[in-house]
């Protein structure tokens, strides 16, 4: 079996490492080998989270610079600062809905432009998705579920060796019970507006 | 019930480096744990806090590394399994025992958890602890995977009765949060009581006595050499005449290099799992069979140096290569690439390099830094102590927890950070050298791991500095772990008492004590003002509850505000001061954000137009 590294960035609280226990899961339920590593602690604070998962043979839990074959990001700046694990044929899926930091508040750095994101996106990387997920997650019934509309994304693009359905069973069995309707909803708006993207 | 006392034997569960690290524990009949929270540490203490209530199995927050080393090693000398887990820095602090601990031994298996933190996600220095082992002279075990860490510990616990020592477990960050599958085993039933039986003469380490144990550690280091000559944790694998020696998470990576690089049948590999004492002569065969030998290794050249040594006593001449210039680094994490890239090198395999894409024309993205959170009374703390010292020139001596990240602009509040509990020691020195006015910052789970102690010090010696204590009623940084002032019965925990900063404080002879409510900005100011008057030692107590955890425990009442933009002049002295999270900017107008505002209120005494208002319901 093939080899499939996925790197998903995020602001803190966006729900990146829940994202990833139920792609885990999903991994699970379809047989398919998974390792996955994240970076908790300092970054919690409001800084950015990085999860890393490879599918398949490998046996390293990272992700090194050029070798995802997919990237999500959840915020579009974090798309470009994570841009390095790119490569020219990588799968990007990116949230263009902003988090601007405070520092840009406090006048120490500038945020981009979103047609700025999607240009560099889309010059430097394979196929891109990109879209408002928030807009769809706050349509599907909270703005936390921001993570879901993402996982519809990736599993409307058909690039990991996990099954759409499997992604959903685990979605039901890993997120809270008063939130899996909002969630399911969530994840089918991301599948459709990656199928229009 | 908890999951990890849940799953069955055979079940596959996708599980936390620290999550399967807690169930291996659990599974070799673990009955006794005790710890001080640290990352990348963490969740195994919080797994173990979390099963004790739904088994037999103790566990303790311990005040400090040393304590729960010291508590952890009394019930493992009668008897009862038992672990301590610590980051790799809280060895420094249990170091004392554990050094005389070895001579000691025990009857129980000890497992001695360090997480090494190479790169520094979350840590002061990358120490690399393996050399505790070597300082010791006690066995040092590191897994190269999530499974093999659950795996391990079962065996850690064998090995150290066998042994009748503690053993050293080491792990790195990548084996702590990494998640993988692992299939579960039978949990043992463990023995939960024990009997002391008194031996002065093999317990009590008069120079006398120590000098039979040191011999008996001796004795104890040569059979750990022969256990790790003949265990399944070192391992030749593959065939060639290239070779390479790996341990914890460099062997993925090595696995994944010969894999991609294609050269199955050219480079073997002897993977180290049991890696003090070495395994010699498992080292001088494998040397035999190899023209040349690359030590992959994050961190220090631990196996490299004995390695060699071992090469030199066996007369063999081959090339071992490791740590060096177009090598690896001591600094830093590896990363597969990087492996891959010095493999290629150094055995001369053709290999293509994986272009990243072209970076040069991407902007620099605005920096994201961890901050305080929106709502923090740390904030409110700093922005009253600028206040308070304008004009002055104070150091502010630092400490370890969130409220480090207080020396970052604007706050700018830290001068000096060394390790836990250094912020009430390190303002006597500066301001004897100086004649300065000194302040520093502590948390309250790190003033009970060690402030006391300096703060001893300070009333004793006659030191002039102000102390500030900043409670905020819990272990806020790791996560939110119990500490001795922690309202435990908030937790629904019985059983536990609670200690208050402010007697302790008074007790050690402090004089001049203040307990101040931070986000009342003008009397914490003044507070401060009197205290920094005061000649002597004065302490400073910030009562008041970290946001996060009061939001947890559904305590959070406050009610957003927001900016009433017709009173607002845009000179932004709210971002530019206190650069709370909860503000943005819309176009060039000030705004806050409701969802992240806990309405502390600290901006709105600061705005001078007063436009800054809690938000309107429909019930005002």
């Amino acid at each position: 079996m093939t080899t499939t590294r996925l790197i998903i960035v995020a602001v803190g609280g966006q729900g990146n490492l829940l994202a990833s226990r139920v792609l885990g899961e999903a991994a699970l339920l379809s047989g398919v080998a998974v390792r996955m590593s994240e970076i908790h602690g300092m970054a919690q604070r409001g800084g950015v989270v990085e999860s890393a998962l490879v599918f398949g043979d490998a046996e390293s839990t990272i992700i090194s610079d050029g070798e995802a074959d997919v990237f999500v990001s959840f915020e579009p700046a974090e798309a470009l600062r994570a841009l390095k694990k790119c490569r020219k044929d990588t799968v990007s899926i990116v949230n263009l809905s902003p988090l601007p930091p405070f520092t840009v508040a406090i006048g120490r750095g500038v945020y981009p432009e979103l047609d700025q994101v999607k240009k560099i996106m889309a010059e430097k990387t394979g196929k891109l998705i990109a879209f408002d997920a928030v807009a769809l997650a706050t349509e599907a019934g909270s703005v936390m579920s921001v993570n879901m509309v993402l996982l519809g994304a990736l599993a409307q693009a058909d690039v990991l060796p996990v099954s759409a359905e499997n992604i959903k069973k685990a979605i039901a069995a890993r997120t809270k019970k008063s939130f899996t309707d909002i969630n399911l909803k969530a994840f089918d708006l991301g599948y459709a507006a990656a199928a229009s993207a | 019930m908890h999951k990890l006392l849940q799953g069955k034997p055979g079940e596959k569960m996708l599980l936390l480096g620290n999550e399967a690290i807690a169930r291996g524990a659990v599974e070799a009949g673990l009955a006794f744990a005790a710890s001080y929270p640290g990352t990348p540490s963490s969740e195994i203490s919080l797994n173990f806090f979390q099963m004790s209530r739904d088994s037999d199995l103790y566990f303790e927050y311990s005040v400090n590394e040393k304590v729960s080393l010291e508590v952890a090693a009394a019930a493992a000398n009668c008897g009862l399994r038992s672990m301590c887990v610590m980051k790799h820095v809280g060895v420094n602090v249990a170091a004392d025992a554990l050094m005389t601990l070895a001579y000691v031994g025990v009857k129980g298996g000890l497992v001695i958890l360090t997480a090494d933190d190479p790169f520094m996600f979350s840590s002061q220095n990358e120490q690399d602890n393996r050399y505790y082992g070597k300082l010791s002279g006690l066995p040092v075990l590191e897994p190269s995977s999530v499974a093999e860490a659950k795996e391990m510990i079962a065996y850690a616990f064998d090995l150290s009765e066998d042994l009748q020592e503690p053993v050293i477990f080491r792990t790195t960050t990548r084996i702590n949060h990494s998640t993988a599958v692992v299939e579960l085993g039978e949990v043992q039933k463990p023995v939960t009581k024990g009997d002391f039986v008194k031996d002065p003469f093999s317990y009590v380490t008069v120079p006398a006595v120590s000098r039979n144990l040191h011999v008996t550690l001796l004795e104890n280091m040569k059979l750990a050499k022969g256990m790790a000559n003949d265990c399944r944790w070192n391992f030749v694998e593959g065939e060639g005449t290239k070779g390479v020696i790996a341990n914890g998470v460099s062997y993925a990576y090595v696995k994944d290099a010969i894999a991609d690089l294609g050269v199955k049948g050219q480079v073997k590999i002897l993977r180290l799992g049991f890696t003090h004492p070495m395994p010699d002569t498992l080292i001088a065969d494998f040397l035999k069979t190899c023209t040349d030998v690359l030590v992959v290794e994050e961190g220090e050249p631990f196996m490299e140096e004995a390695v060699k040594a071992i090469a030199q006593t066996q007369g063999l001449t081959l090339k071992i290569l490791g740590k060096g210039e177009d090598l690896f680094s001591r600094l830093y994490e590896f990363d597969p690439a990087m492996v891959k890239r010095v493999m290629a090198r150094v055995f001369d395999i053709p290999y293509t390099i994986v272009e990243p894409v072209d970076l040069s024309n991407v902007p620099d993205m605005p920096g994201r830094p961890p901050t305080l959170c929106a709502g923090c009374s740390h904030r409110a703390v700093f922005y009253a102590v600028k206040q308070a010292t304008k004009g002055m020139d104070v150091i502010h001596p630092s400490d370890i927890g969130c409220y480090t990240l207080g020396f970052m602009p604007p706050l700018s509040m830290g001068d000096f950070v060394v390790c836990m509990g250094a912020s009430t020691s390190t303002p006597a020195g500066f301001s004897k050298a100086t004649g300065k006015k000194v302040l520093s910052f502590i948390g309250d789970s790190t003033f009970f791991h060690s402030g006391p102690a300096g703060l001893m010090n300070a009333v004793f010696n006659n030191h002039n500095f102000t102390l500030m204590i900043l409670d905020n009623r819990t272990t806020a940084m790791t996560g939110h772990q119990p500490n001795p002032g922690v309202d435990m019965e908030e937790l629904n925990f019985e059983g536990y008492n609670r200690i208050d900063i402010e007697s302790v404080v008074r007790g050690l002879g402090v004089k001049h004590v203040t307990v101040i409510k931070p986000y009342n900005l003008a009397k914490s100011i003044e507070a401060i003002k009197e205290a920094l008057a005061f000649e002597g030692v004065s302490v400073i107590i910030a009562k008041e509850k970290c946001t996060l955890y009061a939001k947890n425990l559904k305590q959070l009442k406050g009610k957003a505000f927001t900016i009433d933009q017709a009173k607002c002049k845009n000179h932004r002295d709210c971002i530019s001061t206190i650069a709370c999270p909860a503000f943005y900017l819309d176009g060039e107008r000030v705004m806050i954000n409701a969802d992240l505002c806990t309405g502390c209120s600290v901006c709105a005494q600061i705005c001078p137009e007063k436009a800054i208002r809690p938000v309107k319901t429909k019930n005002d």
